[in-house]
């Protein structure tokens, strides 16, 4: 057997890939850093714990009181970032191989706007007119940010079609939808009282606050069924990334293949957003980050899933406990924190390579 | 020499059918700055309005032209003329249809600074937020544009873009942690986010017009630069054209324009994203023709949008930002749908 | 002998971390037209770009009539010299007029934007290159031969007694390129403009270069007439290419005729 440069082989049974040593080490070391953050996001807050008594509760012991903590409130929380933060990173990975464009994320399909005006719209319309202030925030908001999100996707994918679903023609599309969707929200920050703009303002930006086991389900369930879909759906990818001639040329069936991927894409963000709010900038920022670490061509899944979960994490963590007694929306940090190091990895990328 | 001859009649004939396209469009900028002065919660009769414009007296009719009308179409004139040509601008220098002035971070920046304004110094007035929002949109531009040239490569539409929304990203996080702390920053930047034409004087005219007239100016000395960058910068470099030198004033005239727009108004969105692409189906793409056809479409556009706000919610408005989002959005998608984007 | 109008002398280029051509000495004498040859990545199409400033050298400078050209104005060089990239793009919509009048440029300012010198400069070019006809055509609605005819029209219509061509018939079937490669010629022996371009086909460089400049890996390996330049053993050396070299019966310039594995006897 003669082995291509560049392409090493692994093949167990009828298995077969390509190795490569950079995909696995920067998910392994995502994973590591992850692990890491959710202990410390577990034992750091108002009341303090050592890791041993997280382990020991963990477990099952610990008083009630440790109990009620580590299991109600910073253990469901914890892992809601995780699973939110892997849902972004992945959606974001998928639009932008389907789209062959860095810039895009979720937004594009619609997904975030539309949840925002949902959520914003509830927020203000239950506040202003309704009364039902209290109910329309628990039950309400993650269903009107679902639906929302949604609506507005269903709506980007229908308007982009004309004889198929064109890449192109689709992040175009996207782009007008989520015009009018952001210019609809900040419109409805206007309609209500200064303190129900200032909840949905924090909605909006992407809050862990208060986050607990009925937030984090959907998003679980959502990952467990959509991640194996997007793994296998996930080799005709690289196909993607080329010319629709050439994907066809290279024996994709492009249509169907791009239409379960936006649909995966579009749900896990969906159900990310309705659970957390749009977190800002991780859909965007992480597959463009695990592609410059990986070095690969187009943003790999698996490592844009993890350290989208440890962008989350690491930042929920700052947010929570950072600055003293206030807390901050956790989109707050992920921003601050993921774009000076994507300027960091545009600028260091460009020393390298270009002449 | 019959043929060099055909050739040259046919551009002459081209020119006047351009000329005269300007000279329709300008009409239609006088009806709809005339419609404006005269349509609103107390609409004034065309009579009234010539009365207002030309010898004002005290009757209530001529206050509200002089105060209200008046300044409020101006404004809409300049900040529409402003954003047709830095869209024009921003997607010719990117070579990308979907480049919108904001694409620099200029709105953000400018945002970031009127937040900033508020939450520490307590600002509160229309006039402190134009020069606030234009030192936001100069730095910001500024360091987007030093980010995305960063490395031996120079400013590549690919590294501006990513740069653009880096930076974008960064102060919308910032904005957002602050708002979420006071309540009355909050309060303030909700209202200038959406972005209007009413409640600005000519003190603000005042204050933006310089600077908009700078980059117009700017703007039309980039055209030629612009056409020749538009075959490739081999083939500019090859005419003699110096390829950084004409991508900077470029962005100096952008970010002029983008930015005295912001001040005045906040962030408009949908007018520099259409407008040339309005513009480039009538006169192809020459920038010394598309520049001045992206002005006074913009300016119908804005005009047109502002006199819808005022209608549909009678006696109230809709801000001319949110009237620009829904009718800019539909007619986009239309324009994506009906056929395949211009390749620049 | 004349004086080169364009020298390069110990130019070093390279992209990035490569070091295309290292060291690289070369003439181009005026009124001649050159052609550079030599197999793909040898750094024909990067000396070509540095001899028309589009690529800063390394090292060494690029003299133009004896002026280093990266120290002159490049809107004056621009006035000399011409250089068409080898595949350049343009805007959707361009008409072929508006394309050729571009050419233009470097004779143009603010307050001087289409003087009669402009426009007659362009018809000739329109007529020279038998595009008159198409002057109302966008570039995108015309063949591959036509649109090539257009952008040397450009450059045509630029007005320099230099121009530098980047394998000016790429893409085109063999018809298009004699058609272009005449034009060449007639630029040369009706304009008298000096033309340096790098070629591909061996037969068709031989046919109608004054000379020949064989380059393998960024070092010039033989140069002069094609007759003097064009044998078995610098195929051989060059190209790594078995081959026999015959007279051509047209011309009577050198004929490459390659072996082959198929055709191998030994």
């Amino acid at each position: 057997m003669t082995a291509v440069a560049g392409r090493p082989g692994v093949r167990v049974g009828p298995f077969s890939w390509v190795f490569r040593p950079r995909l696995v080490l920067v998910p392994l070391l995502a994973a590591a850093l992850l692990v890491l953050v959710m202990a410390l996001n577990i034992r750091l807050g108002d009341f303090p714990m050592s890791v041993g008594d997280v382990l020991r509760t963990l477990v099952g012991g610990g008083d009630p009181t440790e109990q009620y903590i580590v299991f109600d409130l910073r253990l469901p929380r914890s892992l809601t970032g995780l699973l939110v933060g892997a849902a972004f990173g992945l959606a974001g990975a998928i639009t932008q191989a389907i789209s062959r464009n860095p810039l895009a994320s979720p937004d594009i399909l619609g997904v975030t706007p539309g949840a925002s005006a949902g959520a914003v719209g509830v927020v203000v319309l239950a506040g202003s007119y309704g009364g039902v202030a209290g109910l329309a925030s628990t039950i309400g908001l993650p269903l009107a940010a679902l639906a929302g999100g949604l609506i507005a996707a269903l709506l980007v994918y229908v308007l982009a079609w004309r004889r198929g679903v064109d890449s192109y023609r689709l992040v175009l599309v996207g782009i007008g939808v989520e015009a009018l969707m952001m210019n609809l929200t900040y419109w409805l920050l206007t309609l209500g009282d200064v303190t129900e703009a200032g909840r949905a303002m924090v909605w909006i930006t992407g809050s862990l606050n208060g986050r607990g086991w009925g937030d984090l389900v959907p998003v679980a369930v959502a990952l467990a069924v959509l991640v194996p879909v997007a793994l296998i759906g996930g080799h005709v990818l690289g196909a993607l990334q080329f010319d629709d001639d050439t994907v066809r040329n290279l024996g994709a069936r492009v249509e169907p293949a791009r239409a379960v991927l936006i649909l995966v894409a579009v749900v896990l963000a969906a159900v990310a957003t309705s659970a957390a709010g749009p977190v800002y900038f991780v859909a965007l920022a992480t597959p463009q980050i695990a592609l410059r670490l990986s070095g690969t061509a187009q943003p790999p899944l698996v490592a844009s899933a993890v350290l989208g979960a440890a962008l989350v994490s690491v930042s929920d963590l700052i947010a929570r406990v950072g600055f003293g007694g206030i807390e901050l929306p956790v989109g707050v940090v992920t921003s601050v924190l993921g774009a000076p190091y994507l300027m960091f990895l545009i600028i260091r990328r460009r020393r390298e390579v270009r002449a | 020499m019959i043929q060099g001859v055909t050739a040259s009649t046919a551009l002459t004939e081209r020119r006047r059918r351009r000329v005269l396209g300007l000279v329709l469009l300008l009409l239609g900028v006088v009806a709809a700055s005339l419609a404006s002065i005269a349509i609103g919660s107390k609409s004034i009769p065309l009579d009234a309005v010539w009365h207002g414009l030309v010898a004002p007296g005290g009757s209530e009719n001529d206050i509200i032209v002089r105060a209200l009308r008046v300044p409020r179409t101006e404004l809409a004139l300049l900040v529409g003329a402003a954003l047709g040509i830095a869209g024009s601008l921003i997607q010719g220098h990117t070579r990308n249809p979907l480049a919108d002035p904001g694409l620099l971070g200029v709105s953000s920046g400018a945002a970031f600074a009127v937040v900033v304004g508020i939450f520490g110094f307590g600002l509160t007035s229309l006039y402190a937020y134009v020069w606030l929002a234009f030192l936001g949109a100069m730095v910001t531009t500024a360091l987007v544009f030093l980010l995305g040239s960063a490395g031996r490569g120079g400013p590549t539409p690919l590294t501006l873009a990513l740069a653009g929304a880096a930076v974008t990203a960064l102060m919308q996080g910032l904005i957002s942690a602050l708002v979420v702390l006071d309540q009355q920053s909050l309060d303030a930047y909700r209202f200038w986010r959406v972005g209007a034409v009413a409640g600005r004087d000519s003190v603000i005219i005042g204050q933006v017009l310089p600077f908009l007239l700078l980059g117009a100016v700017l703007a039309f000395a980039n055209a030629p630069g612009l056409n020749a960058l538009s075959l490739g910068e081999d083939v500019a470099r090859s005419i003699g054209q110096h390829v950084r030198r004409t991508r900077v004033l470029g962005i100096a005239a952008i970010t002029l324009l983008t930015g005295g727009a912001v001040a005045a108004c906040g962030p408009i969105a949908f007018v520099g994203l259409i407008v040339p692409h309005v513009a480039r189906a009538i006169t192809g793409p020459d920038y010394r023709w598309l520049l001045p056809y992206s002005a006074l479409i913009g300016m119908v556009l804005m005009l047109v949008s502002d006199i819808i706000g005022r209608v549909i919610a009678w006696p109230g408005e809709l801000q001319v930002g949110i009237v620009l989002a829904m009718i800019g959005a539909p007619v986009f998608i239309a324009i994506v749908r009906r056929r395949r984007l211009t390749r620049l | 002998m004349s004086t080169a109008r364009l020298r390069a002398e110990s130019l070093r280029l390279g992209y990035g971390e490569t070091l295309v051509v290292d060291g690289l000495d070369l003439d181009v004498v005026g009124g001649t037209v050159t052609a550079v040859i030599g197999p793909n990545g040898c750094g024909k199409s990067t000396l070509l770009r540095a001899m028309g400033r589009l690529l800063t050298p390394r090292g060494g400078h690029v003299l133009l009539d004896g002026k280093r050209i990266d120290k002159t104005p490049t809107r004056e060089v621009a006035k000399v010299l011409g250089v068409l990239p080898q595949t350049p793009q343009a805007p959707e919509g361009l008409t072929v007029a508006d394309l050729v009048a571009r050419g233009r440029h470097p004779h143009q300012s603010w307050y001087r934007q289409w003087s009669s010198d402009d426009e007659q400069a362009v018809a000739e070019a329109l007529a020279m290159t038998g595009m008159s006809e198409f002057a109302e055509r966008t570039l995108d609605q015309l063949s591959g031969g036509q649109r090539q005819r257009a952008w040397i029209s450009m450059a045509l219509a630029q007005g320099t007694e230099l121009l530098l061509l980047d394998e000016p018939t790429t893409y085109l079937d063999l018809a298009h390129q004699v058609d272009v490669l005449d034009l060449v010629h007639r630029l040369h022996s009706e304009l008298g403009r000096t033309v340096v371009m790098v070629l591909h086909d061996l037969n068709l460089a031989a046919r109608y270069a004054d000379r020949l400049v064989a380059l393998r890996d960024g070092r010039v390996v033989a140069q002069g007439e094609p007759g003097e330049v064009l044998t078995e053993s610098l195929l051989r050396e060059v190209f790594d290419l078995e081959a026999k070299v015959i007279a051509d019966p047209v011309a009577g310039t050198p004929l490459v005729v390659p072996v082959g594995s198929r055709h191998r006897t030994s």
